[in-house]
């Protein structure tokens, strides 16, 4: 398990990575295309990416944690 | 020294051995000074008085050598009888002694003779019965036997002597008996043979004496027949000499038959009394035997002394008979003679007168015719007239004086006559009384004999009844005994079955249980032997299992560093194998986790050392748990990680207290125990790990855990298999 730990760290920053520049990336190409070079989708985009990732992060950190519920209807 | 001592001895030998005056040193001496021929001689005289002293001196000594150098050697008994005195003769027995000691040896039977009543009484009651009724006797011995029975108080011969046997019958024991019995008969025997010697010596004296005293007696009695007849003769010769009136020639024929008659009558007289002396001596000799043959008191001879009596009695009886006719006939003649001799003295007279008157006359006046003149004749007639007158006037005195003279004459005869009477009475008194004794002796024998006749049948019928008691006794006897000896022998029987059975029971019990106990030996033997293969077989199994075991356990150390070990599959399928059927083992070795099976385990260095990078990361997430898990978190739970310092090993402490449970303190507890080779305890205190970090080590723990498991049961297994290993050493 302490690999999953370490890979999920991996897979988290890879991830977040790759978010991050894929934001970048976008945020790039939007600041290219859509918003006059401007910096702010690039901030945008790899904040976004970043967020995404470190988001997707925690979320792969908190996955075992997460409880996932059912309702059961009463027949 | 020695040669001194010997010189010595040999001076003191030869001194004692001299017994005469002569020392040895004075021989020596002597025989120094004198020459060689005399002391040859001197030599010689001293070995020859030295041969004859020793000889004997040891013929004091020795007896027989005494006896033998007496017999041998010529005048040596005077020499011998000189020095030593007579030779002591061994003493010879008497007869009798040695009749007496010769009868029994034995105690026993010299005490029977003692108790024997007197041996005079005994003698003739054993003589009795054995001149008599020996064969009675025998048979009443015989018959009486062994069996002992009550003593008669009789004294006959056949009591006496079955008293004697009685005495000596439970007295002694059968040997003894036969012993006492037969010496006893010996004795007796020797006792007949002596009192048959006796009876033939006292019956022979007494046959001779009988023999010589009638011989007498008759020679005394024809002595005195003869006598008599002599008397008779001359007696009656003198009455015809006196009365008859005869010739001169014939009447001088009849004075020398007279005389012839005198001179027989005197010799026979004189044979008679000298035949009677004689047969008074021989009765008297006669007299003296029966009184000794009385006194020797045998009474088989009484009728023998009791028939010489009466013949004695009658010989005396005739003799004096004839004695007393004799006396008769004497007195007879006497008288006859007187009056022939008065007849004669008055012839002589006469003839004296008438030869005083005619002196030329010679004797015989009867035979006077014519020789005679008328002066003789007258004188003669005168002195005839004269002497008738004499003769008248003497018979007219004798006719006066008659009755006194017949009175005298009565008076003397009755004197004479009461003196033969008192001589006859005297004499038929002792006949009578002789008689009366003899018959009362003869009426006594009878008696004697009657009473024995009748003892002996009584006895006979006593002895009969007394045997047919014993028989009866025997019969019951034997029966009781035949019934006793029959108990007996079947109670020994019976006893010797029951022994025999119980000894052949015995030995069937001993050969059962020995049988039983080879048999029990042999199951047990047997049972043993199984229990061994079973043993063995268990201990193979057991080493077999074992052996898995320790394969198993093998293969768990076969785990490198991060590489678990084989999958214990096949170990475990060999312990399975080997412990089929064993359902502690089988449970055992199906309670090894599946994942040991397949995959195998770590080791626990692999999980120690995995631990240690395990550590920081459980570090670095202590902070995250279900609660705080966000990344933030994460960060926070980085720096305390890299802030918080702890001992990295730490001995946990015997309780866990709250405080306790903070994952550092866990961690450096665990860390510790794993450094100590507790993994069980580490993986108890990683299991108190809570949150992130508990899930970062969940791994580790599972590994742990499936380690800790799998060496559980393998020790289990192990701890089972040595077990059951040593269980089958011990015996069960």
């Amino acid at each position: 398990m302490a690999d999953e730990h370490a890979r999920k760290w991996d897979r988290c920053l890879a991830d977040t990575a790759v978010k991050t520049v894929t934001g970048l990336g976008v945020g790039i190409v939007f600041s290219l295309i859509v918003f006059k070079r401007r910096a702010w989708p690039l901030s945008f985009g790899s904040g976004l990416g970043l967020g995404m990732g470190y988001s997707n992060c925690q979320h792969d950190f908190r996955s075992p944690y997460l409880i996932h519920g059912r309702m059961v209807k009463d027949q | 020294m020695l040669r001194a001592c010997l010189r010595g001895a040999n001076a003191t030998a030869r001194v004692s051995l001299l017994p005469a005056p002569l020392s040895i040193h004075s021989c020596l001496l002597v025989l120094f000074h004198f020459s060689s021929a005399s002391k040859v001689v001197v030599a010689g005289l001293l070995t020859v008085s030295g041969g004859i002293g020793g000889t004997v001196l040891y013929a004091k000594w020795d007896h027989k050598f005494r006896a033998a150098v007496e017999k041998n050697v010529p005048y040596s008994d005077w020499l011998l009888g000189l020095a030593l005195g007579p030779a002591a003769q061994d003493p010879g027995l008497p007869i009798k002694k040695r009749v007496r000691c010769s009868a029994h040896p034995s105690h026993m039977a010299l005490r029977v003779v003692t108790h024997m009543e007197a041996p005079e009484r005994l003698l003739p009651s054993v003589f009795v019965s054995h001149l008599e009724a020996s064969a009675e006797a025998t048979h009443i011995i015989s018959a009486i036997g062994e069996v002992p029975s009550v003593p008669a108080p009789c004294d006959t011969e056949a009591a006496a002597v079955k008293g004697i046997i009685t005495e000596t019958g439970p007295c002694c024991e059968a040997t003894v008996l036969t012993t006492a019995r037969s010496a006893v008969l010996l004795y007796y025997s020797k006792c007949l043979c002596l009192l048959c010697d006796c009876f033939a010596a006292v019956s022979a004296s007494l046959e001779d004496s009988l023999a010589s005293s009638a011989k007498a007696a008759l020679q005394a009695i024809g002595a005195q027949e003869a006598a008599l007849q002599a008397i008779m003769q001359h007696t009656d010769k003198l009455k015809e000499a006196m009365e008859a009136e005869v010739l001169p020639e014939e009447k001088s024929n009849q004075w020398k038959d007279l005389e012839a008659a005198l001179a027989d009558r005197t010799t026979a007289l004189n044979d008679a009394r000298a035949a009677l002396s004689k047969a008074n001596e021989s009765l008297d000799s006669l007299r003296s035997v029966i009184d000794e043959s009385k006194g020797l008191k045998i009474s088989s001879v009484r009728p023998l002394v009791l028939a010489a009596e009466e013949n004695l009695h009658n010989m005396v009886v005739d003799l004096d008979k004839m004695v007393m006719k004799v006396q008769s006939a004497e007195s007879e003649a006497k008288i006859v003679s007187q009056y022939s001799e008065l007849v004669n003295e008055a012839k002589r007279q006469f003839q004296r007168e008438v030869s005083s008157l005619t002196p030329e006359i010679q004797a015989n006046w009867k035979g006077l015719t014519g020789k005679l003149s008328t002066d003789d004749l007258n004188a003669l007639i005168a002195h005839a007239h004269r002497r008738i007158d004499q003769l008248n006037r003497e018979l007219a005195e004798q006719k006066v004086r008659e009755k006194i003279h017949i009175d005298a004459a009565l008076e003397q005869q009755k004197l004479e006559d009461q003196k033969a009477l008192d001589n006859a009475v005297n004499t038929a008194l002792q006949h009578v009384k002789e008689d009366a004794r003899l018959d009362q002796e003869r009426k006594l024998a009878e008696l004697r004999e009657v009473m024995e006749a009748e003892m002996r049948t009584q006895l006979r019928r006593q002895a009969a009844a007394h045997t047919d008691h014993v028989q009866d006794v025997l019969k019951v006897q034997e029966h009781e005994l035949k019934a006793e000896a029959e108990q007996v022998l079947s109670s020994k029987m019976l006893e010797q079955e029951t022994r025999y059975r119980q000894l052949t029971q015995e030995q069937l019990d001993n050969f059962t249980l020995d049988m039983n106990t080879a048999y029990a030996r042999l199951k047990g033997v047997e049972e043993a032997i199984d229990s061994h293969v079973v043993a063995e077989d268990e201990a193979r199994k057991a080493h077999q299992l074992w052996l898995s075991v320790e394969a198993l356990s093998y293969s768990l150390k076969t785990a490198e560093a991060d590489v678990p070990t084989v999958p214990l599959e096949n170990a475990a399928q060999a312990v399975r194998d080997s412990c089929r059927d064993n359902d502690f083992a089988l449970a055992l070795a199906s309670a090894l986790p599946e994942k040991s099976l397949q995959r195998g385990v770590y080791s626990e260095a692999s999980l120690r050392a995995r631990f240690n990078s395990l550590r920081s990361l459980a570090r670095r997430v202590a902070l995250i748990d279900e609660s705080r898990n966000s990344l933030y978190q994460y960060f926070l739970s980085y720096l305390q990680a890299a802030l918080l310092f702890e001992k990295s090993q730490e001995a946990p402490p015997s309780q866990l207290s709250s405080e306790d449970l903070d994952p550092f303190k866990l961690l450096s507890y665990a860390s510790y125990c794993l450094e100590h080779g507790d993994l069980e305890l580490a993986a108890k205190l990683v299991n108190q790990l809570r949150g992130e970090a508990r899930r970062v080590v969940e791994d580790w723990l599972i590994e742990a855990r499936l380690t800790l498991e799998t060496r559980q049961v393998v020790n289990l297994l192990s701890a089972y298999a040595n077990a059951v290993g040593l269980g089958t050493t011990q015996a069960p």
